[in-house]
């Protein structure tokens, strides 16, 4: 008898989900101005969850005109007040964070583990921690009274719907901002419901606005007229286009875009933890991680004991229904997503990289990607080069400690590193000469609200959390 | 006993190199034990909590638990133990639940060498082995030649298996080389006159070696110096088995086998108290080694207490209802 572990789902019936939803406008929830329903499905499944509403350039409109006239009040508030809502909030997202990580996991299709143990964690900390600045801006050393920027329009990407919102919420209110928020058109629903929470904490009406929608509405958002500052996480092709239409306005824009991490293993590492480290580099959240460590340098002289045993981990992984409370890799966010991983892949073969997959059993319906190693990759391919966004892990070797600069440092990107060795000067050499925002030791993936995020070169720019992150909601 | 072993070091890529030039010198097995891939604490930490994770429930709690009931060494290690005491330990060890007869019994029976032969007669052919604390358990402060008598001793005495200390002093200070031939001695002292050997478990006490590099080394060195078992503690100092430890000496003891085809069980003791904690450290033997070490011949608890809490849950998942510590043994 073997020891198969029974499956522990956690139950749905903590969130309750309406059939259609409207968008959060100026502290009520309203239809749309015409632009029809959309579906959003469970990426496990393919069930449909909910409907909710196509934002139109006019909704985009009335969102603005509401956060506009909220900012006036809004921003005249002492800080400490507005502290008392960012905190009211933040115990909110504590109290009903079950019924919120599994929302999140049935939209999104990341496992509850992940969901349950990092994202709301995190979501609930970013507001405590920029609740905590919202009365001590003038320490913040922007300048004895620094000002608020005005209304902003946030547009978040779909890997971390909850999280990514509170990244750019949080510190927006605190500063003293109203916000015009539009989420992922695959996984819309998180928002909705910290609209509710934002009604539950009383928050006053117009400075949290939610906008629903597909590209277009985002699109619009971004180039309204009355907006005051742009702040966009997602691909950098998208960074791009945004860049072009607020070039030429006084807008403030911070991007947060694409990675090719490089995550570099010296032959002195401590070799489990750091087989534990890609593991969770790549294959957290499926790999739908912008800083994911998905670009493997191991040094040659290790590169037969770090891959066995690398191989031997994935083979322990657990893929399958993302609300099983053992699942370590849950379903692709979408159809779209899946066969762009299903496309760099084939192309990873095609140039002559080999594949590898532990044996794993995917389910029948719903979005699936088995965990995959490409060995025998150089610079030269596109999975070398590429954001895949999948839980696809390229491996590269290098030599020496310049060789393995060079490897890293030569990738349009540059957002996050790791560097795995035991000797500290060689860690602390690495990490001045590597061009990426964020480096971690001997360790990977860790994130924290009083930590700065962002990145180098088409990674974007721009620094989200810390007191940096304060930045880029003052007039500084 | 492996008679090549991985060579660690820089140029080493794979290398194998012979036992007799690892241990030729306390330098040579110095190097060996020191170029040992490191351990990064926080990240052990963090693995070994990862895996405390797993929702264990319904068909695979009452196997773990089963299989947690056949791996205990029951154990009674105190000044004032009798051969009543030993003998009751030794009743509940073959029926641990008086109410049910479906439930395992115990792997073995864990007491001091003078009570070897009171447990022996009192298990009879039920098949659990007698463990016994042998060379002056737990503190390993005696002669060489005493702790070799008192290891013979128990095995003349019908002990099955060797519990035996190393001597932290004699490691925390280098000299790798007289443990290696220390435990090297009690194996020889395991044989029996029939040619059979008793098994050798060999017991760090890692609240004492503090760091996990310690642990790795002592778990490669006794590996090495033909160790059938590696176990954690004593059960006797404020720090016993944790999971982060079990953990590393499963991580050492796959690298072994990997590397020499030997293979060596695992025995945490000492604090291990609750279902759910047993649970956990199924789940890391399961996930770091496999099902070939989930049995009682490769995997141990040293515990005392357990049990009981094994035999409630038990209870409670073939009744539906908690029962209470009236309705387990107290021995």
């Amino acid at each position: 008898m073997t020891f198969d572990y029974a499956p522990a789902p956690e139950s749905r019936a903590v969130v309750d989900l309406a059939s259609s939803y409207g968008l959060f406008i100026d502290g009520e929830f309203a239809d749309g101005a015409g632009g029809g329903l959309r579906k959003t499905v469970s990426p496990a499944t393919e069930e449909v969850l909910a409907e909710y509403t196509q934002g139109t350039a006019e909704d985009v409109d009335r969102a603005v005109q509401a956060a506009r006239r909220a900012f006036e009040k809004w921003s005249a508030l002492p800080g400490a007040e507005r502290a008392k809502y960012l905190f009211r909030i933040a115990r909110i997202i504590q109290e009903r964070s079950r019924e919120l990580a599994v929302l999140e996991t049935l939209d999104n299709g990341k496992p509850i583990r992940e969901s349950r143990d990092a994202d709301l964690p995190l979501v609930a900390a970013h507001f405590f921690y920029y609740a905590g600045w919202a009365d001590k801006l003038g320490h913040a050393g922007f300048g004895a009274d620094p000002r608020p920027l005005g209304v902003a329009g946030q547009v978040i990407p779909w890997n971390f719907p909850l999280l990514m919102l509170a990244w750019k919420v949080a510190p927006a209110l605190a500063c003293g901002n109203t916000v015009v928020l539009k989420p992922a058109e695959t996984t819309p629903l998180s928002a909705l419901f910290f609209a509710d929470i934002c009604r539950q904490a009383g928050l006053p009406k117009g400075v949290v606005n939610i906008v629903t929608g597909d590209g277009s509405t985002g699109a619009a958002l971004v180039a309204h007229p009355g907006i005051d500052k742009v702040a966009f996480t997602g691909s950098t092709g998208v960074g791009k286009a945004i860049a072009r239409t607020v070039a030429g306005t006084d807008k403030k824009l911070t991007l947060e875009l694409g990675g090719k991490a490089a995550n570099i293993v010296f032959d002195d590492a401590p070799i489990d933890q750091a087989v534990e480290g890609i593991v969770n580099g790549i294959f957290f959240n499926q790999g739908h991680v912008c800083c994911a460590g998905s670009r493997l340098l191991v040094q040659e002289s290790v590169q037969d004991e770090l891959l066995d045993a690398l191989k031997r981990r994935m083979s322990t992984l657990r893929v399958g229904d993302p609300l099983d409370k053992n699942t370590d890799i849950g379903a692709i966010n979408s159809a779209e997503q899946l066969s762009r991983i299903t496309e760099l892949t084939a192309a990873g073969e095609a140039e002559g990289a080999e594949r590898w997959s532990p044996a794993c059993e995917l389910p029948g319906s719903g979005y699936w990607f088995a965990p995959t190693l490409f060995t025998g990759v150089t610079q030269a391919h596109r999975i070398a080069r590429e954001e895949i966004f999948g839980p696809v892990l390229s491996v590269l070797t290098f030599r020496t400690p310049e060789e393995a600069v060079a490897k890293a440092n030569n990738t349009p990107y540059g957002l996050s590193a790791g560097i795995w060795t035991e000797k500290g000067s060689r860690m602390l050499w690495m990490a001045s000469k590597l061009r990426a925002g964020v480096i971690w030791s001997n360790t990977f993936n860790k994130f924290d609200p009083t930590s700065p995020f962002g990145g180098y070169k088409e990674s974007g720019f721009g620094r989200e959390g810390g007191r940096h992150g304060l930045e880029a909601y003052l007039n500084v | 006993m492996p008679t090549t072993v991985p060579a660690y070091g820089k140029e080493a890529a794979g290398r194998l190199v012979s036992m007799a030039d690892v241990t030729a010198s306390d330098g040579a097995l110095r190097r060996f034990l020191h170029g040992l891939p490191g351990v990064d604490a926080v990240g052990l930490q963090a693995r070994a909590a990862t895996l405390g994770t797993r929702s264990i429930k319904t068909s695979a709690k009452a196997y773990a638990i089963d299989l947690a009931i056949s791996m205990i060494d029951l154990t009674t290690l105190e000044g004032a133990d009798t051969p009543g005491k030993v003998r009751a330990l030794c009743a509940k060890g073959v029926h641990p639940d008086p109410t049910d007869r479906t439930a395992p019994k115990v792997a073995a029976i864990c007491v001091y060498p003078d009570m070897v032969g009171v447990a022996k007669e009192a298990l009879g052919d039920s098949g659990i082995h007698v463990a016994s604390v042998a060379t002056a358990f737990p503190a390993g402060r005696a002669a060489l030649p005493v702790k070799l008598a008192d290891t013979r001793d128990a095995v003349a005495a019908g002990a099955d298996e060797i519990d035996m200390v190393i001597d932290r002093g004699a490691f925390l200070s280098g000299r790798y080389l007289s443990v290696f031939e220390e435990i090297k001695a009690v194996k020889e002292a395991c044989a029996r006159p029939d040619g059979s050997a008793a098994h050798l478990k060999v017991i760090f006490e890692t609240g004492e070696l503090q760091t996990y590099d310690n642990v790795r080394r002592a778990s490669w060195l006794s590996m090495l110096a033909g160790a059938d078992f590696i176990k954690t503690s004593t059960g006797k100092v404020a720090v016993n088995a944790t999971p982060p430890v079990t953990l590393l000496m499963l991580e050492a003891v796959r690298d072994f086998a990997a590397a020499t085809g030997v293979q060596v069980g695992v025995k945490p003791a000492g604090g291990i108290r609750t279902t759910k904690d047993a649970i956990k450290y199924l789940v890391m033997v399961n996930e770091t080694l496999g099902e070939e070490w989930l049995t009682a011949d490769w995997f141990r608890f040293g515990a005392s207490s357990l049990l009981n809490d094994l035999l409630m849950q038990r209870q409670k998942l073939s009744t539906g209802r908690y029962s209470g510590p009236d309705y387990v043994t107290v021995d």
